[in-house]
C-alpha cells in the first residue's frame, strides 16, 4: 500500500518535470543569453552557460551616459517613461475608481444597475475600436509624444478594471460597521473615508498592482502615440529595436529582463491577491 | 448613541421614519451617489463612449488618413469593401485559427496543470508561484523572448534540436510559411495558460472534498470521478476563462507585431493588425473603422454572454 502511495508520488512528481520545464527554459536561456557577449551568442553549437558572462548589457543600462551603444541609452529613458506613466494611471485609477466603486455597491439608485453593467461591458471594448478617434484628436491638440496623452487613453482600460476589483473588494466589507458608522452621525462620505476606506487598504494594494501591471504591459496605445526616441514606453523601445538586425541583441535581452523584473516582482509578493484578482468574477459570480 | 450600534435597531427605526424624511434620505443617497460617480464617469465618456461612436460615423466616411483631409459620406462602401477583400476572409480565418487552438490548448493543459496541482505532488506550492512568473512578463518581452528563441542564428530552439541530434543545420523557423502561425500559439500559450491553470485550480480548491470520496468509495476510479463529478462541477468556471480568453485571443495584436508582424506573406496577419495597417499604414481610415466596429460587435456578443453567466450566482455556486 505504501509502495503504491509512493509510485504515485513519484508519478505526480515526474509529471510536473516538463510543467517547469516548459515555464523556466525560455526564462532561464534568455537570462543566460543576456550575460553573453554578441561573439558567443552567435556560436554554435549553442553556449547554454557563457563561458565569458558579463554583466555588461545591465550596467550599460543602469548607466547610459557610460554606454558605447544607443540601445541602453534609449532602454533607460523608456523605462523612466513606464514608471512615471503606469505610477499616474495607478493613483488616478485607484482614487476616482474606488470613489465610483463604493457609490454602486453600497447606493441603491436608479441607474446602479445599468452602469454596473456597462463597466464590464467596457471593459471587453478592444483598444483597436478606440484608436482612430483619440489619435484624430490626439494630434490636432498636438498631445503626440506627451505622456498626458497615454495617460488619459490608458484609462479606457485601466479605469473599469479598477472598478470591478475594488467593488468585489468593497463587497466584503461588512455592512454592519456603516450602520454603526451612520448612527452615529456619519454622513455616506464620512463613511466611505472614515470607515471603509481605511480596513480597505489591502484591497487598494492589490488594485493598484493589477492596474500598474496593466500600464506597464500596454504596447497599442503606445505604438501609436508615441514616434521619437524620448516619448516611448519600454515595451515600444523593446519593439523598436528587435525589429532590427544591427543592433546589440543582448543590450535588448538585458532589457527585456529588466522590464519583466518589476512586474514579476510586484506578482510574486502579491501572488495571494493575484490568484483572487483573476477570479474575482470567475469563481465567486 | 453607542449602544443602538445594532443592524436591528437601525432597521426598525428606518421603518418609523416618516415617509417624507425617508425619501428625502434617500435623494442624498442619490445625489452622493452622482458625485462618486462623476470623475469615472466622465473619463469613461471621453475614452470609451465618445471613441466607440465616433469610430461607427468614421466607418460610413471615405476618410485618408491625415488631419485636413476632406471626408464624405460613403455608405456602406467601406463594409462593401472589406466583405468582397479576399485577405479579409484569409484573416478572419487565421484569426479564428489562432483563437481555436490556443485557447483549446490552453483549456486542456490548464485544466490537467491545475488538476496536476491539486493532487499535491512534491513541490507543488513552488509550481503554483511558478506559474504566476510567465503571466506577469510583459507581453513584448514574452514575444521578443520567442522570436530569440525561434531565431535562425542563434535561436535556443535551433540550439536544442541540433544538440539532440534532430536537425542538421539552423532551420530559419518563422520564415516557414506553415509554421509561423503555431510558433506564435506556443508563444502565446507560454504567456496566458498559467491564467487559465490558476483560475481552475482556485476553482478546483473550492469544490466540496466528501463527493469526492463518496464516490471513491462508491468504486468510481480516478479517471470516472473526474470526467463525471469534477468537470460538472468545473464548468461555470470553465466557461468563464473561455470567454475572457476568447475575448483577449480574437483582439490579439502586440505578440503577432513583435514575432513576425505578420509575416511571412500575410501567414500570420490577425483581424487587429488588419484594422492597424489599414487605419495607420494604408491610409484607409473608413476601411479601419469599419474593421474595428466588427470587431467591437464580436467583442460585445462575448460580454454579453460573459453578464449572463457573472450574474446568475445559482449557476456560478
Amino acid at each position: 500500500m505504501s509502495y503504491r502511495k509512493l509510485f504515485r508520488k513519484l508519478t505526480l512528481f515526474l509529471l510536473t518535470l516538463p510543467v517547469f520545464f516548459f515555464i523556466f527554459f525560455p526564462l532561464l536561456w534568455l537570462f543566460s543569453a543576456s550575460l553573453s557577449n554578441q561573439v558567443e551568442l552567435f556560436s554554435v553549437p549553442i553556449h547554454w552557460i557563457p563561458e565569458h558572462p558579463t554583466f555588461q548589457n545591465y550596467f550599460d543600462i543602469f548607466f547610459p551616459s557610460l554606454a558605447a551603444s544607443s540601445v541602453p541609452r534609449t532602454f533607460a529613458t523608456a523605462l523612466l517613461n513606464s514608471i512615471k506613466i503606469a505610477s499616474a494611471v495607478t493613483i488616478i485609477c485607484i482614487f476616482i475608481g474606488s470613489l465610483a466603486a463604493y457609490a454602486l455597491v453600497r447606493i441603491p439608485f436608479r441607474f446602479n444597475r445599468p452602469i454596473q453593467l456597462g463597466i464590464i461591458a467596457t471593459r471587453m471594448i478592444p483598444e483597436v475600436s478606440l484608436v482612430l478617434p483619440l489619435f484624430i484628436i490626439a494630434s490636432s491638440l498636438q498631445l503626440i509624444n506627451k505622456p498626458i496623452v497615454l495617460i488619459i487613453t490608458y484609462m479606457s482600460f485601466a479605469l473599469p478594471y479598477a472598478i470591478w476589483l475594488m467593488a468585489a473588494y468593497f463587497q466584503t466589507v461588512p455592512i454592519e460597521l456603516e450602520d454603526a458608522a451612520r448612527l452615529d452621525g456619519c454622513s455616506r462620505l464620512g463613511i466611505l473615508f472614515r470607515v471603509v476606506m481605511p480596513i480597505s487598504v489591502p484591497g487598494l494594494v492589490s488594485t493598484a498592482m493589477f492596474v500598474f501591471l496593466l500600464a506597464w504591459d500596454e504596447f497599442f496605445y503606445a505604438l501609436i502615440f508615441t514616434s521619437t526616441l524620448a516619448a516611448k514606453t519600454v515595451p515600444v523601445a523593446i519593439a523598436e529595436f528587435v525589429g532590427r538586425y544591427v543592433v546589440n541583441i543582448n543590450g535588448m535581452m538585458a532589457g527585456g529582463i529588466l522590464a519583466a523584473v518589476p512586474p514579476v516582482l510586484v506578482a510574486l509578493i502579491f501572488q495571494r491577491y493575484i490568484v483572487r484578482g483573476m477570479t474575482a468574477g470567475a469563481v465567486k459570480g | 448613541m453607542r449602544e443602538s450600534a445594532n443592524p436591528l435597531i437601525f432597521s426598525t427605526m428606518a421603518i418609523n421614519h416618516p415617509i417624507k424624511r425617508q425619501s428625502t434620505l434617500k435623494q442624498q443617497d442619490a445625489r452622493t451617489a452622482w458625485l462618486l460617480l462623476t470623475p469615472s464617469l466622465l473619463v469613461m465618456l471621453g475614452v470609451t463612449l465618445w471613441p466607440v461612436i465616433s469610430t461607427f460615423i468614421l466607418s460610413f466616411l471615405n476618410a485618408p488618413t491625415g488631419i485636413n483631409q476632406l471626408r464624405t459620406f460613403v455608405g456602406f462602401a467601406n463594409y462593401i469593401d472589406m466583405l468582397t477583400d479576399q485577405l479579409f476572409w484569409e484573416t478572419i480565418g487565421r484569426t479564428a485559427y489562432f483563437t481555436g487552438v490556443s485557447v483549446g490548448l490552453e483549456l486542456i493543459f490548464g485544466l490537467a496543470i491545475a488538476q496536476l496541482i491539486h493532487s499535491r505532488p512534491w513541490g507543488w506550492q513552488f509550481l503554483r508561484i511558478s506559474l504566476i512568473i510567465p503571466w506577469a512578463v510583459p507581453t513584448i518581452v514574452n514575444g521578443a523572448m520567442w522570436r530569440w528563441i525561434y531565431s535562425a542564428d542563434f535561436g535556443a530552439l535551433n540550439g536544442l534540436l541540433m544538440q539532440l541530434g534532430l536537425i542538421k543545420h539552423y532551420v530559419p523557423w518563422l520564415s516557414l510559411p506553415n509554421m509561423a502561425m503555431n510558433l506564435v500559439i506556443v508563444a502565446d500559450i507560454w504567456h496566458t495558460m498559467p491564467f487559465v491553470a490558476l483560475v481552475l485550480q482556485a476553482a478546483l480548491a473550492t469544490l466540496p472534498e466528501d463527493l469526492d470520496e463518496a464516490a471513491a468509495v462508491d468504486g468510481a476510479n480516478v479517471w470516472q470521478r473526474f470526467w463525471q463529478i469534477r468537470l460538472p462541477l468545473l464548468r461555470p468556471a470553465i466557461l468563464v476563462a473561455l470567454i475572457v480568453r476568447t475575448v483577449d485571443a480574437f483582439r490579439v495584436f502586440d505578440i503577432v507585431y513583435i514575432i513576425t508582424s505578420g509575416g511571412p506573406a500575410y501567414k500570420t496577419l490577425t483581424i487587429t493588425y488588419l484594422t492597424y495597417l489599414n487605419s495607420f499604414a494604408f491610409g484607409k481610415q473608413g476601411t479601419g473603422a469599419a474593421l474595428s466596429f466588427l470587431i467591437s460587435t464580436f467583442t460585445i456578443i462575448m460580454a454579453l454572454i460573459y453578464i449572463r453567466f457573472l450574474y446568475r450566482p445559482e449557476e456560478t455556486q
